[in-house]
């Protein structure tokens, strides 16, 4: 967290290539050093310029936490909201506006711990939105507590003597959800990441996308990992690559194989698509479906 | 202040609710009454001894529920063994005489009528409830069987109200029939104004 | 502006209160309703939707109450007026996100049709118990608006007037039902749409440029813009700064804050909203809201038989309370009797308020039912003495 303070610096800072997605009147960032959200931040910011998509219409959601703290970070219409209630808050601000491109952006505490019953079942409805969930295996911005994907038998601040609780497999509980798009990379796959985030910009249904990233400050000292650096170094040695695969293959055990890839790509007709479809086809032409650019009700002229 | 309160019992799937809101619907729109409609919630709902209370005004309606009902319609066995007794000794009982054998009170009006035979000879059984209220018109001359009438209208699905004005009026035909001819007639007239005279004042 | 006609099903009904308050967000312009089904409200969102796919609307049955809440303060930043529906266990699992509400101010409207507590109590019968919870519910201090209605035709008129109040204030309004009114049938007037009033979201003229979303220029309501229009703005349940930036001091937690809490504060008087009956020499008078307000009309006719001179104060905005009038009448009456089904809830307020200069007589009711009307009688003869 070192504070940028010469002028010299402010002129670097607003030089970065995704300086215009930022709101560098907020850095310095909060993150520590090596932690692995900046790059994942940098990686969605680049899919963003990439993919041409109107910036007016995108949000970006977020719970608590860490990775809470990207809403803050982005300079789109961005939502810090409650914890694990980003993908419901979510829900209302895209159907509320049909037309926004909704990005939840937050980590694995947040979706898959507290708000574990949003995820399944925004899911479940196909919810056109883009779920970043960024997986340091440890609730970081509380100090280290046990997550529900801690692996067995890593060490948290409240799993003093090592994590007995099997952690989610989170592609394959999203995938048997029904999310239209299922990937996981490390914040090391910073291309492929790019890549998988400009490809699931464009998708439609609920897009989910998993990525594992360092936590030097708590995971990797608890646990005696050395640094972010030996972090990196670890899913450069252990990451591997496997598309397709099915994701009941794809747990994560202690400083073991990460799977990585692109899992699911498929068509599904999301829930706005299925609500207009079917009211469409039992109400005829007394219905009127929500406008795209929301349900606001203005003055007259 | 006159208040009339009207207790309907029956079981699940016979109109009770429904039955509650046409006459509900007739005071308050279709007349110039106050009424208020409350229906009985929550498991026995949904069993066998459905309920809907009115309490019935010509001012507002401070007390929504009802103690003793000056009128008690029933159209099962089991409505009237549980909401017998509430009512007031000389309330008017209206009964599906079928499926209803009453222990009448000393001098209690009461008039029964065959309901669920008049609706199955109309040709659904599902219109037995409208038959009582056309029956119940009659008998109580609470409301005009115009109000009564233009309520069932509004208030039955789209497209079956002339089967359901068709139960309404034979209800209110057999009322004429079985009550309304001769000594009967004066008595009808005697337990309207009676149910009027005594009903509870707020 | 005058209300859409898609949404205003002008003339005579006879209606629920649970039916008559979703008509009344369906004419104030509402067309987002997140809820999770629970007796005695799920009448409110059934009728909603029906006829919500006729009008543009959405109404979604989320997973729990903590998804509809937070669903509604989602929608309620894209412009489209929103609402969630429920009774005591939800809304204390909404709490969370009214707080999100309050603290981002967005505006929507919470309806809580009451019913006997605590835990899961008595779900199909009266409660008035969730009156304090409307208030301090949420942790942290605000401030926001309740509403209560005592028949079905308020529940209609009175649910617009939520929707307007949250819009004017930028706040969650609770609408705070009971089971009775909920689910009492009585004539509803539903006057014609150009005959409604309803508060457009007023947003800013600014350049996005020029906007920060939390810039009051010694105002107390900040303008509302809405996702999508090109701001690029930030919101946050976090103490945050004028540019709606996280700013953990106590500094800014103090303007933050207490603007939450003046907003409502300095605009007491325009939201303040009961009514006053022969209070004018009273010996006695009652202040009741809700169903309550009718039964115990009964036990004021009572009492005045009886010779005693009965005032009344109906609420009908229950937060901000009338704390002027209450003040200003203490001083005149021997006591207040405050009916209500609790153990005790609006008296403290009123007990607060007379500052020891009359007398607060509850006239307590645990719920499942109504006041006997002549238990209000005695305790108002009791205080006249």
């Amino acid at each position: 967290m070192s504070k940028i303070t010469t002028d010299e610096t402010e002129i670097l800072a607003q030089q970065h290539p995704i300086a215009p997605y930022l709101r560098m009147d907020r850095m310095p960032h909060i993150w520590c050093p090596t932690c692995g959200i900046g790059t994942v931040v940098k990686c969605y910011a680049t899919a963003l310029e990439q993919s041409g998509v109107d910036l007016d219409k995108v949000a970006v959601v977020s719970g608590i936490g860490c990775t809470g703290r990207v809403a803050g970070y982005m300079k789109l219409d961005a939502f810090h909201t409650t914890h694990g209630r980003a993908i419901p808050f979510a829900t209302g601000l895209k159907l509320g506006r049909p037309e926004m491109l909704v990005t939840v952006f937050s980590g694995d505490g947040d979706l898959a711990g507290i708000g574990g019953n949003h995820l399944i079942h925004t899911g479940r409805r196909n919810i056109d939105m883009l779920v970043i969930l960024v997986n340091n295996f440890i609730y970081g911005m509380t100090g280290g507590q046990n997550a529900p994907t801690t692996p067995i038998p890593a060490r948290s601040s409240t799993m003093p003597y090592g994590n007995f609780e099997p952690p989610f497999n989170l592609p394959h509980l999203v995938a048997s959800c029904g999310a239209t798009y299922v990937a996981r990379w490390t914040s090391l796959h910073i291309r492929r990441l790019t890549k998988s985030f400009n490809e699931a910009i464009h998708r439609k249904g609920f897009r989910f996308i998993e990525v594992i990233a360092p936590c030097s400050t708590l995971y990797a000292r608890l646990n005696k990992l050395g640094t972010g650096f030996h972090l990196m170094q670890f899913y450069h040695d252990h990451a591997e690559i496997h598309h397709g695969i099915d994701t009941r293959e794809v747990g994560i055990g202690y400083q073991d194989t990460i799977i990585c890839g692109k899992f699911i790509d498929e068509e599904k007709p999301t829930f706005l698509e299925l609500m207009n479809n079917h009211y469409r086809k039992v109400l005829g032409d007394k219905f009127v479906p929500m406008p795209l650019e929301g349900g606001m009700i203005r003055e007259q002229d | 202040m006159s208040r009339t309160e009207i207790r309907i019992t029956g079981f699940g799937g016979q109109g009770v609710v429904l039955s509650g809101y046409i006459i509900g619907r007739a005071c308050s729109i279709n007349s110039n009454k106050h009424a208020t409609m409350i229906q009985s919630f929550g498991p026995e709902a949904r069993g066998s001894a459905c309920s809907a209370t009115l309490a019935v005004s010509e001012t507002e309606v401070l007390y929504p529920y009802i103690a003793r009902p000056d009128i008690f319609i029933v159209m099962s066995a089991e409505g009237y063994d549980k909401f017998g007794d509430e009512l007031k000794d000389d309330g008017t009982l209206i009964y599906e005489k079928d499926l209803v054998h009453p222990t009448l009170k000393e001098g209690q009006p009461s008039f029964g009528i065959p309901s669920t035979r008049i609706a199955e000879n109309l040709g659904r059984t599902i219109i037995q409830n409208i038959v009582m209220l056309g029956f119940f018109t009659g008998v109580t001359g609470l409301i005009t069987r115009e109000a009564m009438r233009d309520a069932v209208k509004a208030s039955v699905p789209a497209g079956t109200e002339e089967l359901n004005l068709k139960a309404f009026d034979a209800g209110y035909a057999y009322y004429e029939e079985e009550y309304s001819r001769g000594k009967q007639s004066e008595e009808k007239g005697a337990v309207a104004a009676e149910t009027a005279e005594k009903s509870q004042s707020e | 502006m005058k209300a859409d006609p898609a949404g205003v099903l002008t003339g005579a009904h006879y209606l629920d209160g649970d039916f008559a308050c979703g008509e009344g967000a369906m004419a104030a312009g509402c067309r987002f309703v997140a809820g999770y089904p629970i007796t005695p409200s799920t009448e409110v969102v059934e009728r909603i939707s029906r006829r919500f796919p006729m009008m543009g609307g959405i109404f979604i049955q989320m997973e729990d109450e903590l998804a509809s809440m937070a669903a509604v303060v989602g929608a309620s930043w894209t412009g489209t007026k929103s609402m969630t529906v429920t009774s005591g266990p939800g809304f204390s699992l909404m709490m969370e996100n009214i707080g999100l509400g309050a603290m981002m101010e967005a505006p929507c409207v919470v309806v809580n049709v009451q019913r006997g507590g605590p835990s899961t109590g008595l779900p199909t019968m009266v409660g008035q118990a969730d009156i304090m919870q409307a208030r301090w519910g949420s942790h942290g201090d605000y401030e926001l608006i309740a509403l209560s209605p005592q028949s079905p035709q308020e529940a209609f008129d009175l649910t617009i007037d939520a929707f307007n109040l949250s819009e004017i204030y930028r706040v969650p309004v609770m609408f705070m039902m009971d089971e009775c009114v909920g689910h009492m049938t009585e004539k509803v007037v539903i006057p014609p749409a150009e005959e409604i009033e309803v508060v457009p979201r007023k947003l800013s003229k600014l350049k996005p440029e020029e906007y920060w979303p939390y810039s009051v220029n010694g105002g107390d309501i900040p303008e509302m813009v809405r996702a999508g229009d090109g701001y690029r703005f930030h919101t946050t349940g976090l103490t945050h700064d004028h540019r709606g930036y996280p700013d953990m001091s106590a500094e800014c937690q103090e303007l933050c804050v207490r603007r939450l809490v003046e907003k409502i504060k300095h605009n007491a008087d325009k939201i303040v909203r009961f009514e006053e009956e022969e209070t004018d020499g009273a010996d006695v008078v009652v202040v009741t809201y809700g169903i309550t307000a009718r039964v115990a009309r009964m036990g004021i006719e009572m009492a005045r038989k009886k010779g005693v001179k009965v005032g009344v104060i109906r609420l009908i905005v229950i937060w901000p309370f009338p704390e002027k009038r209450i003040r200003e009448l203490a001083g005149m009456v021997k006591a207040f009797v405050v009916p209500e089904i609790n153990y005790g809830q609006i008296v403290l307020e009123v007990e607060r308020c007379a500052a020891g200069k009359a007398a607060a007589v509850p006239v307590s009711h645990g719920g499942g039912g109504v006041h006997d009307p002549n238990d209000v009688c005695q305790a108002i003869l009791g205080a006249a003495k």
